[in-house]
């Protein structure tokens, strides 16, 4: 540090000195810029992670009482059809879900790449359903659904094309299809803008040269632009699935997991057993069963970048 | 000059005119009637009288014949709405500050003072990144209420920055490294401290990335859902998303004029703010992607 200040005033040599070697000391002074996020994130994601998984093994209730019963919520998970159907529903959501807003994002990037008036008033268009606060969405939602006043059934039976207004919200697969198009909507920005944003660093030259050897539309997109994307579309969709896993929000709001929980996902019902029916342990327990699922998410999304440093020569 | 413009436009001068309709815009618009059809219906019903609401045979529901005021008067003057709004602000602005403070921090001795292990701990950065709220907050409404934080806006503003602090980190990582170190070392050559360095330079040269990683953050906060649903419980210490959904749902008669009076009102400041600064949002949802 100032070797001049240090010289021009010292009150007290020794001192200053340590002083010195304190801001001088990476490690030192690392830790002092790590503390403020270091203490936050210590207390209220790691200890909770870990208070999490202690939490499964007890059958703790919302008053404080109960204790360890090691693997006991898990037993009693295991013949609980309400849990496997919620498993049931988790992974039709995820992967129906994921591989719809994967290619509908896609194409909607591939769209927003051309050449065309107004493409930045377009695109903040575009990604609207992303920024707006997804429960007040789902409300929309909710309300184009209902069963009377359903606008989508209006407009059908006014084209003739039904007779009676569909009962979106009241039967099983009608209300498990509806969340995962409420889902899509909201997700497709997200996928779309991300891909764009990798389609616009593919240089034209690329598809220049491959269309003066012959290459038709179809080979230019499968030779060209799906291997320069792959690395993003694995990051993006590794996001997009975990997003989507762990969704709470639009189930909430739109069905409550209802109708005979028949979209209730595991984070909607280890809230309905934790916090609503006062079943601590039992609703951690739930939480805990998602890990295993993310882990494989994630590790997915650590290939896909691992290829990505071998395509830009090992680069940090 | 003519070779840039060939590169910009590619080879799209190709492409017919009546070709370009068929292939670009007819899909182009069906994408945004339906990405858009949502906020239009809500719209048009939180201005809707209640008598066209309920009554499609004399009235046609996608429009509105004598718009109103009565949902949005009621929501205001009849609800604690005002001070959902309030909360929300509160919370969002307050957990923003705290998280962008504690990030910049983070990200600096991260990616530039280079500590023993700083590659360590920007991988676990990252995995903090990927902890999703759905699994955190059963342990840590324990924690809040043993920390006698229930039912307090504290309780958001400390939990919001453990989605928050993570996603800035990262992103302000990125902006510091395309920072180039030789202004520290001159500043570092002509006597500046770190912390002066930090503050008169690379700061600065930062404020985009501040900028982008406000915004998000922001907005992040203002969707937040699960946590302000668990740990606040009286009304008047609401969030919107969460007042919206617990307070004006009655049994089961739904106001659908207020619900979507109330979604439409908590939705427009997010927009405003985000029409503002679309290219900083979209440069940090993008840049955290593509690190």
């Amino acid at each position: 540090m100032a070797v001049q200040t240090q010289s021009t005033r010292t009150p007290a040599p020794i001192l200053k000195l340590a002083r010195a070697n304190v801001w001088e000391s990476r490690n030192l002074l690392g830790l002092v810029f790590m503390l403020p996020a270091a203490s936050l994130l210590l207390l209220f994601l790691t200890y909770p992670l870990g208070l999490g998984l202690w939490l499964g093994l007890t059958d703790q209730k919302i008053d404080g009482s109960g204790g360890f019963i090691g693997l006991g919520n898990f037993i009693s998970l295991a013949k609980d059809s309400v849990f496997l159907l919620s498993i049931f529903n988790t992974l039709l959501y995820t992967v129906v879900a994921s591989i719809i807003k994967f290619g509908l994002g896609l194409y909607l990037a591939l769209l927003l790449n051309n050449r065309m008036p107004f493409k930045a008033m377009i695109r903040a268009i575009v990604l609207l359903p992303f920024v707006v606060p997804t429960v007040l969405s789902a409300i929309a939602f909710w309300w184009i659904y209902d069963a009377q006043f359903s606008i989508i059934s209006w407009v059908l039976v006014k084209w003739g094309l039904i007779d009676r207004y569909i009962d979106f919200l009241g039967q099983p697969w009608n209300a498990r299809w509806a969340v995962i198009a409420a889902n899509i909507w909201r997700g497709i920005p997200f996928v779309a803008i991300t891909l764009l944003a990798g389609l616009q660093t593919i240089p034209p030259s690329l598809y220049e040269a491959a269309t003066l050897d012959g290459a038709t539309p179809w080979q230019r997109f499968w030779y060209i632009t799906l291997p320069v994307l792959s690395p993003i579309i694995a990051v993006v969709m590794t996001f997009s699935v975990l997003f989507t896993f762990t969704d709470f929000q639009l189930i909430y709001v739109i069905t409550r997991g209802g109708p005979l929980n028949a979209t209730h996902l595991m984070a909607t019902l280890s809230f309905q057993r934790a916090i609503t029916g006062g079943q601590l342990g039992e609703g951690a327990a739930i939480a805990n069963a998602m890990i295993p699922f993310l882990l494989v998410a994630i590790l997915f999304s650590y290939f896909g970048l691992q290829r990505r440093k071998w395509q830009h020569g090992g680069r940090d | 000059m003519a070779a840039k413009t060939a590169q910009l436009e590619g080879m799209d001068y190709l492409a017919s005119t009546p070709r370009r309709v068929v292939t670009l815009w007819l899909p182009l618009s069906i994408f945004i009637f339906v990405l858009l059809f949502p906020f239009y219906w809500m719209t048009v019903t939180s201005f809707k009288p209640d008598i066209e609401l309920y009554d499609y045979s004399h009235y046609n529901p996608l429009w509105v014949v004598h718009p109103t005021l009565q949902h949005i008067h009621k929501l205001l003057f009849e609800t604690d709405y005002p001070s959902w709004i309030l909360n929300t602000i509160l919370i969002s602005v307050a957990s923003t500050f705290l998280s962008l403070f504690c990030s910049v921090c983070a990200a600096y001795a991260i990616e530039r003072l280079r500590f023993t292990g700083s590659a360590y701990v920007g991988m676990c950065i990252f995995l903090a990144y990927l902890v999703p709220p759905s699994i955190l907050f059963i342990p840590l409404a324990t924690m809040v209420f043993q920390f006698g934080m229930f039912d307090s806006d504290w309780a958001l503003i400390l939990t919001y920055p453990t989605f928050l602090i993570p996603f800035c980190t990262w992103l302000l990582m990125g902006y510091f490294r395309s920072i180039p170190y030789e202004l520290e070392e001159c500043a570092l050559i002509d006597g500046a401290s770190r912390l002066q360095i930090l503050i008169k330079i690379t700061l600065p040269l930062a404020i985009p990335g501040l900028i982008s990683a406000g915004i998000f953050a922001f907005t992040l906060s203002w969707n937040e859902f699960i946590y302000a649903l668990t740990f606040i419980s009286s009304s008047e210490n609401k969030t919107v998303p969460v007042g919206v959904i617990t307070e004006l749902v009655e049994g089961d008669v739904y106001h659908w004029g207020s619900l979507m009076a109330g979604a439409l009102l908590g939705s427009v400041p997010v927009v405003i703010l985000y029409s503002f600064f679309v290219e900083h949002y979209v440069s940090s949802l993008t840049g955290a992607v593509k690190e």
